[in-house]
């Protein structure tokens, strides 16, 4: 969305899905709805979770927030899950660690597009191309079908993604802060 | 039910784009049935076209798909204008040659590097890769970023570009910014030389395709992003005319059409563009083709690996080629008012050739659209391509078996994110 700054920005955020595939949609909405409250030093971008695209974005950046939606087993639509991972030199972390932090790789890598974020994770720690800092926001979908409009449920949650991505990153003005 | 039953479950097919689900039947010793089942968004986005405006189109059809975003909008531009009977001048056509050159550079890396080599050195995947061979993912992941580079500088962003329009671009690039762009060209083509010689290394089953193939065919140059269609069998007829040679028909089992061209089975993609327009690749591509034990015409699936790589280097020469001569256009786009009518348009999406048709009244508003994506056209020759290749190979294990079907999938690129959705892999043998 927005070019890079043309000073190192401190912080990427990255919404990923597709705004035709319904509750996927998420990561672009709220992409456009922060585009227009992040401060300058914040770069924001949405993409479709290819992973070279995903190591472009956050390479060497100090934070990296990315917002994805999740299918889960037992679903509560628009329940938002934080993950936080320390990436940066001398906190490495084990695949085993991130694993347990829920980043670990899941079923076999299925595409482009099923190389999620915990594969492209992967890639980018062989590659020493991580983020000094990876926060994930997952959140639970209702519906991944064909479509432009987010279900009730996930819209509903909007606001209150908004507000904890905007103090993820440090930018929330005042008087919407927390 | 008196052979002996067995049925194998692999939860992914991996690393193909997108989705979708493949069956492989073995009944009594033999192949008795071979399915590719993929359910297609184009078809939802046929629906969804309808009622919106002309203008509108391209930006809509670019959602398809995140890997070829610019093929599907070089596809609808080209129906479009055809309907209303407008023509772009040569600079804003050299523009979308340079931005589709981007696209192709970007998703030949992307198969090649991440999601083709891995199958030839071994490993389960690129991650796996990478830890062995960090510098070639790196030249991989430069190449991909150059490609990258072309669709912002052109396209205004990487993925579903901005800056493109009906008629041409909103804004056409100064040539500064252009000229900014070949130096790092200059040192991807190096990179794109480099893939050539080391994938011509790889170890290739003997296997040759016997049937039919299909692409455009642009006179005097290698085909990208408009044409002509042609087969190698000597047919040549306009986008106009796709619907009296290809027909679409319905299998229960997928929700892509399979397609047959004058009722024959029939490839598009590298090996049929490679195979019908070799003689119009630049000097330095044909020259890379004939060290890497290219032919003038390849109709191994497995050497479409190679086939990639030399249109990546024909595909940054040309971008060189454009941008060395770039005048930046006076109005960066043609007025294309409406009229009523049906217009077709073709070009070749990295995956083979991409079909448009859209129907407009006279106030611009889409009555219907048909969109015919190469790998749903690929369908049925890749399901017989897994067929032979499962008849000999039935002493494998399941394992191993399954794994050589993935391999012959991945030979074709699909692009299954424009055509499917999640690929689940089941051989049952009865």
């Amino acid at each position: 969305m927005s070019r890079p700054d043309a000073v190192a920005p401190r912080a990427v955020l990255i919404g990923i899905g597709s705004p035709y595939r319904r509750d996927d949609g998420i990561g672009p909405a709220l992409a456009a709805a922060i585009q227009r409250a992040a401060s300058p030093g914040v770069t924001v971008t949405d993409s479709d979770g290819e992973p070279s695209a995903l190591l472009d974005a956050w390479s060497g950046v100090p934070l990296a927030v990315v917002v994805d939606a999740v299918l889960c087993a037992v679903p509560e639509p628009g329940r938002i899950h934080r993950t936080a991972l320390d990436l940066a030199p001398g906190s490495a972390v084990s695949p085993a660690g991130a694993a347990a932090a829920g980043l670990g790789a899941g079923a076999a890598a299925a595409s482009t597009h099923g190389l999620g974020v915990p594969d492209a994770l992967r890639l980018a720690q062989a590659l020493d191309r991580t983020p000094g800092r990876l926060v994930v926001f997952a959140v639970e979908a209702a519906d991944l079908g064909f479509g432009s409009a987010l279900s009730p449920a996930v819209a509903a949650c909007l606001p209150d993604l908004i507000r904890v991505v905007l103090a993820e990153l440090g930018t929330a003005a005042a008087g919407s802060g927390p | 039910m008196t052979h002996r039953s067995r049925q194998l479950r692999v939860s992914a097919l991996a690393r193909i784009e997108g989705e979708g689900a493949l069956r492989v039947v073995i009944d009594g010793g033999q192949v008795s049935d071979v399915q590719l089942q993929i359910y297609e968004p184009p078809r939802f986005f046929e629906a969804f076209l309808r009622g919106r405006q002309y203008t509108e189109v391209t930006d809509i059809t670019s959602r398809i798909c995140g890997i070829c975003p610019v093929a599907y909008q070089a596809s609808a531009w080209n129906a479009i204008e055809s309907a209303c009977g407008a023509a772009v001048g040569e600079p804003v056509a050299a523009l979308r040659r340079l931005l589709y050159c981007g696209e192709w550079v970007s998703s030949h890396a992307l198969h090649i590097y991440l999601l083709h080599a891995p199958d030839f050195l071994g490993y389960p995947d690129v991650i796996a890769m990478a830890a062995d061979h960090r510098d070639l993912v790196e030249r991989g992941l430069r190449l991909k970023k150059a490609g990258n580079a072309i669709l912002e500088a052109v396209g205004g962003r990487a993925i579903h570009p901005v800056n493109t329009r009906l008629g041409g671009f909103y804004r056409a690039p100064a040539a500064a910014e252009l000229a900014a762009l070949a130096e790092q060209l200059r040192r991807a083509l190096d990179d794109a030389l480099a893939t050539v010689a080391w994938v011509a290394g790889f170890d290739f089953p003997d296997v040759e395709l016997d049937c039919e193939l299909l692409a455009a065919r642009d006179p005097g140059r290698y085909a990208i992003e408009r044409g002509q269609i042609a087969s190698a069998g000597g047919l040549s007829f306009p986008a106009a005319a796709f619907a009296e040679h290809v027909t679409e028909h319905q299998v229960p089992y997928s929700t892509a059409l399979h397609a047959t061209l004058d009722g024959r089975r029939y490839l598009t993609g590298p090996l049929a563009r490679y195979t019908i327009s070799s003689a119009q690749l630049s000097p330095v591509a044909r020259q890379a083709a004939a060290a890497a034990g290219l032919g003038p015409a390849c109709r191994n699936p497995f050497r479409s690996i190679v086939v990639r790589a030399v249109e990546i280097v024909y595909a940054i020469g040309e971008a060189l080629a454009i941008i060395g001569s770039y005048e930046r256009p006076g109005p960066s786009f043609a007025d294309v008012p409406p009229v009523a009518g049906t217009g077709h348009g073709v070009s070749e999406a990295p995956r083979g050739l991409l079909y448009h048709r859209y129907e407009l009244d006279a106030a611009g508003r889409v009555a219907a659209a048909d969109i015919v994506p190469p790998t749903s056209q690929n369908q049925a020759a890749i399901e017989a391509d897994l067929a032979a290749v499962v008849s000999a190979h039935l002493d494998l294990g399941d394992a191993e078996l399954t794994a050589l079907c993935e391999r012959v999938i991945r030979n074709y690129d699909p692009c299954i994110s424009c055509a499917a959705h999640f690929l689940d892999l089941r051989v049952e043998r009865r």
